[in-house]
């Protein structure tokens, strides 16, 4: 095969199934159900999917004149991303359906969603980042409005739109910035230029506004105000992909970036990231102490968990990058299975909202309940899920680096976070049953079911035997150390 | 490998009877009982290996289970029993038979999942008991705390959601400092010699500069005292007893209590031994206020549970203060309270709830009189309110006083202020048998007397307290054995 194509080979599968839905979605009939539609996205998945592992025995280049980049670490983010978006199709499958309208178009979009995500994370020229970063941020701002009818829906897309261009501006006036300073947009020859002599303010201003994208991107403290409307307006299969999947691919870029481009300005950028990782760790937990929506406090808790993760950027070591792949692979397992029982619950139109209306969940479904519980629990950090084993890593980076205050501000506020996760487990558990409310849940469906397998047994594995995903998360982390371990001593 | 199939049984035990439930509720209390009783036999086949004095083969370890769990962290799953750890196991076991037997006729909802959880917290328990890998018993101690919260949160009294996420925030506020300093430690011992591990025996050496060993020892001790509970983190444990059902409460103050004493001196007093020294004044104080204020709350409660609950507290008031005084007699005296307490404040939790099963409440002033309806029960209610103020021939007397002995050889002060508590305890002890049983009948009751099987029940428990006080020879002969580890404690 063609050995530039083998390098985006993922990205072509999903970008061909896209296309295939959009030209078929006109030709079935106008009322006919839209789930092979679904099912065919599911295939394209999973054969992307296997692609991107298949690229693993590829050797370590570049391709299309040096702009895309496979090896560990940009495998482990595309077979990451392949998996949310497969968890994703399988629990909008049949909420989505029926409910909304031009359902094929919502599968497309989540195929180019995807193409979009991987793009960044093995993209190592600054435009190209750009350019996937758009791809992916169009198609989630259209997927975020699908609720069309309702009036929380379009709001929340507006608002969405509206912040996230502003920030990917921001994003691309960095890279333009950083260019007028290096001459160049290739990371790693960014990372080059910079070795040598005095460091132009321009490319620290660069450094400052690819921050401030990034930062909205993954919803970061200060830049997270969007978070809650967006995802209180949003389908909760949308939330549930734009809450992991573009999010894991943003902290891939950003990594690559920091590490590659600017490790020697790690004096500049470490104090603003563990400021960021403090900020959106309190902002999210007391936020979502506060919060009776289940999605509004959710999104809170999106926020500090972005901070949890940003606490492993500021290790500044080999450690830190892997404990954050894995912290995105753990967290990604475990939202994206919560969002699948809120979406069954809830129905497209959010039947259930506040956290009492989960009252007694596990006694009128116990398999909903009792997923949920798991989910929380583990999102809580408790031993034997990957919520745990991630903080572990996470935290254990951290303070490896010197970062106690740190660790000691995360830990803290792991613990003030058991309040309101436990707010709404006690919900799930208590009595009396608000049955008008709970009665109108269907049974579970098979692809549900499918995709809550998939997140429980992800979320077990990585919590009580973690080391497959940990070496992988190692080699992925050793592509970048060459550069973390030389300019940073 | 025994030690393996000890946790793999009760939690295969509870991963089965939880779907069995909906089948017959009977199943799933068979199937529990039966997971129990196995663990319990296999322990005691364990008792046949020598325990005595002396016997260090096999790195002094009786039983021994070492696989690799995580190597790119060093951890291990590791598990090893000695004479200390042994003694622990089979309270643990013997307790969970009589949770399960006393869950029989008082959990009717949700039976299944019910004894998944407890299944689930004995096995946490017998991991902390075992674990000789420090990730390990991290892993284990947090793994109480969820199915814990549900016993409390799903089987409790009305203010249930309240007390759970007490006790959740408490123990897993305290836990998370735990880490912080597991984490500090293990990096300590990388930095002086290379090696990542949590290896028990590895970390015990680590050489720690005095700063550093304190607040790495002072992390460890908020997850230990607060489990345990020491004065002033035991907030939790009165609302956590007063909402939790009867054997709930038999878990949460007998047995949990046992794992953050066997923490303390299994782990705490061999890594830290300079640190723990230079905090034992101050341990020593909160200990004896501990055992003091107490007795004084125990006396004033009206709730039966928390009544017990406070008592619970002066008791391990005692633990700590064995724990702290830093000779091998104290020592002893502490775990051989740990077990005695374990059985008889446990056993007054059973009496309360199979009176609250009665009088349909925990309030002392709806109860009264109740000897001359239920003369056994009462009978049964006086013995181990005897026990617990520390009757002589009974275990809670021989474990108060090698820990009262021990702490007069170091701080005669301490020991003086402390016996006062047994006096205390005599107060409310006898409260508790003179507003519930004696007087006159008030409210007219005509109970049911003790069924055959709470009969039974008690009956063993009166049994092994009065074999912990009159022969107490064999733990304290297990016992020794545990010397062979951290031999400057126990000599």
């Amino acid at each position: 095969m063609n050995m530039q194509l083998a390098r985006i080979l993922p990205e072509v599968i999903l970008t061909i199934t896209g296309v295939i839905i959009m030209l078929a979605e006109p030709l079935l009939q106008k009322n006919s159900s839209r789930k092979p539609l679904g099912w065919f996205a599911v295939l394209g998945t999973l054969a992307a999917l296997f692609a991107s592992m298949w690229q693993l025995h590829l050797p370590d280049g570049t391709a299309y004149f040096g702009t895309v980049q496979t090896d560990a670490y940009s495998v482990f983010f595309h077979v990451l991303i392949a998996g949310i978006v497969l968890a994703t199709l399988l629990v909008s499958l049949d909420s989505i359906d029926g409910s909304a309208e031009s359902v094929g178009e919502f599968f497309a979009l989540i195929c180019f969603g995807a193409v979009g995500m991987m793009l960044m994370t093995s993209a190592v020229e600054l435009l190209l980042v750009f350019i996937g970063l758009e791809i992916s941020s169009i198609s989630t701002y259209i997927m975020a409005c699908f609720r069309r009818k309702s009036a929380k829906g379009p709001e929340s897309a507006i608002k969405y739109f509206l912040l996230g261009s502003f920030a990917t501006a921001f994003f691309l006036y960095g890279i333009a910035l950083i260019f007028g300073a290096t001459g160049t947009t290739a990371i790693a020859a960014i990372g080059r230029i910079l070795t040598v002599g005095q460091t132009p303010l321009l490319a620290v201003v660069g450094l400052a506004m690819i921050l401030i994208g990034i930062g909205f991107k993954v919803s970061a403290a200060p830049f997270q105000v969007w978070t809650p409307d967006v995802y209180e307006g949003a389908p909760s299969p949308v939330v549930g992909l734009m809450s992991t999947a573009p999010k894991a691919a943003a902290f891939a870029v950003l990594l690559r970036i920091l590490y590659v481009a600017f490790p020697l300005l790690h004096y500049h950028w470490q104090p603003l990231v563990w400021w960021m990782a403090v900020l959106s760790m309190c902002v999210g937990n007391l936020g979502a102490l506060r919060q009776q929506n289940v999605k509004r406090m959710l999104a809170y808790s999106s926020i500090a968990n972005a901070g949890y993760l940003l606490a492993a950027f500021t290790a500044l070591s080999q450690e830190g990058v892997a404990a954050a792949s894995f912290y995105a692979v753990t967290y990604a397992a475990m939202n994206v299975g919560i969002f699948a029982v809120v979406s069954h619950a809830g129905g497209f139109g959010d039947r259930l909202t506040l956290v009492q209306d989960y009252r007694g969940l596990a006694y009128r479904s116990p398999l909903l309940g009792g997923a949920m519980a798991f989910f929380l629990i583990s999102l809580i950090g408790i031993p034997f899920t990957g919520g745990f084993f991630g903080k572990f890593y996470v935290f254990a980076a951290a303070l490896h680096s010197g970062m106690v205050w740190l660790t000691i501000i995360g830990l803290i506020n792991s613990g003030i976070a058991c309040y309101y996760y436990l707010r709404l487990l006690a919900a799930v558990y208590s009595k009396p049953v608000h049955t008008d409310l709970l009665d109108g849940i269907p049974r579970p469906t098979m692809p549900l079911l499918l995709a809550l397998v998939l997140t429980v047994a992800a979320t077990l594995i990585l919590g009580i035997v973690p080391g497959q995903v940990l070496s992988l998360a190692r080699a992925g982390a050793n592509t970048l150390v060459p550069y973390v371990t030389t300019a940073m001593k | 490998m025994i030690l393996g199939w000890l946790i793999v049984i009760l939690i295969a035990g509870g991963l089965i009877a939880w779907p069995l439930a909906r089948l017959h509720p009977l199943l799933s209390r068979l199937i529990a009982l039966s997971a129990v009783t196995l663990d319990l036999a296999l322990a005691l086949v364990l008792a046949t290996r020598d325990f005595g004095p002396g016997s260090t083969a096999g790195g002094g370890w009786r039983e021994e289970l070492d696989w690799s769990w995580i190597p790119q962290f060093g951890i291990h799953f590791h598990l090893g029993m000695d004479g200390l750890s042994f003694l622990l196991v089979l309270l643990t076991l013997f307790l969970g038979v009589v949770a399960v037997v006393v869950s029989w006729t008082e959990i009717a909802t949700a039976v299944g999942f019910y004894h998944f959880n407890l299944l689930l917290i004995l096995a946490g328990i017998l991991g902390v008991l075992l674990s000789l890998d420090l990730f390990l018993f991290y892993f284990s101690w947090e793994l109480m705390l969820v199915p814990m919260y549900f016993l409390i949160s799903v089987w409790g009294r009305e203010r249930r959601t309240h007390a759970a996420v007490k006790f959740f925030l408490f123990t897993q506020l305290s836990g998370l400092l735990m880490l912080i300093a597991l984490l500090a430690l293990y990096f300590a011992h990388h930095q002086a010699t290379g090696i990542y591990t949590f290896e028990y025996q590895d970390l015990l050496g680590t050489p720690l500069d005095p700063h550093r060993a304190m607040w790495i020892m002072l992390g460890f001790l908020a997850a230990f005292a607060v489990k345990l509970p020491a004065f002033p983190f035991h907030t939790w444990l009165p609302d956590a007893c007063a909402e939790a059902s009867a054997a709930s409460n038999l878990v949460l103050a007998s047995l949990m209590a046992a794992t953050a004493a066997y923490a303390m001196i299994r782990f705490l007093l061999p890594l830290f031994p300079e640190a723990v020294h230079t905090i034992s004044p101050l341990m020593i104080v909160l200990a004896v206020i501990g055992i003091l204020y107490s007795a004084i709350l125990a006396f004033s409660q009206t709730n039966l549970m928390r009544l017990v609950a406070y008592a619970s507290i002066g008791h391990l008031g005692f633990v700590l203060l064995g724990i702290f005084a830093g000779n091998s007699l104290a020592l002893r005296g502490t775990v051989m309270t740990v077990i005695a307490h374990g059985v008889s404040i446990g056993a007054l939790f059973l009496v309360a709830g199979a009176v609250e099963k009665r009088v349909q409440s925990r309030e002392i002033d709806t109860m009264g009189g109740l000897w001359d309806t239920i003369p056994c029960l009462s009978g049964v209610g006086l013995f181990f309110a005897l026990a617990a103020l520390g009757l002589p021939g009974l275990g809670d007397f021989i474990g108060e006083f090698l820990i009262l002995i021990g702490t007069y050889q170091a701080h005669i002060a301490a020991a003086a202020v402390a016996a006062l508590g047994v006096l205390a305890a005599t107060f409310y002890a006898l409260r508790f048998v003179q507003y519930a049983f004696q007087g006159t009948n008030i409210h007219s009751w005509h109970l049911p007397d003790l069924a055959a099987h709470e009969g039974f029940v008690l009956g063993v428990l009166i049994a092994v307290l009065l074999w912990l006080g009159l022969y107490p020879q064999p733990v304290l002969q297990t016992l020794a054995q545990a010397a062979s580890h951290a031999p400057a404690l126990w000599r």
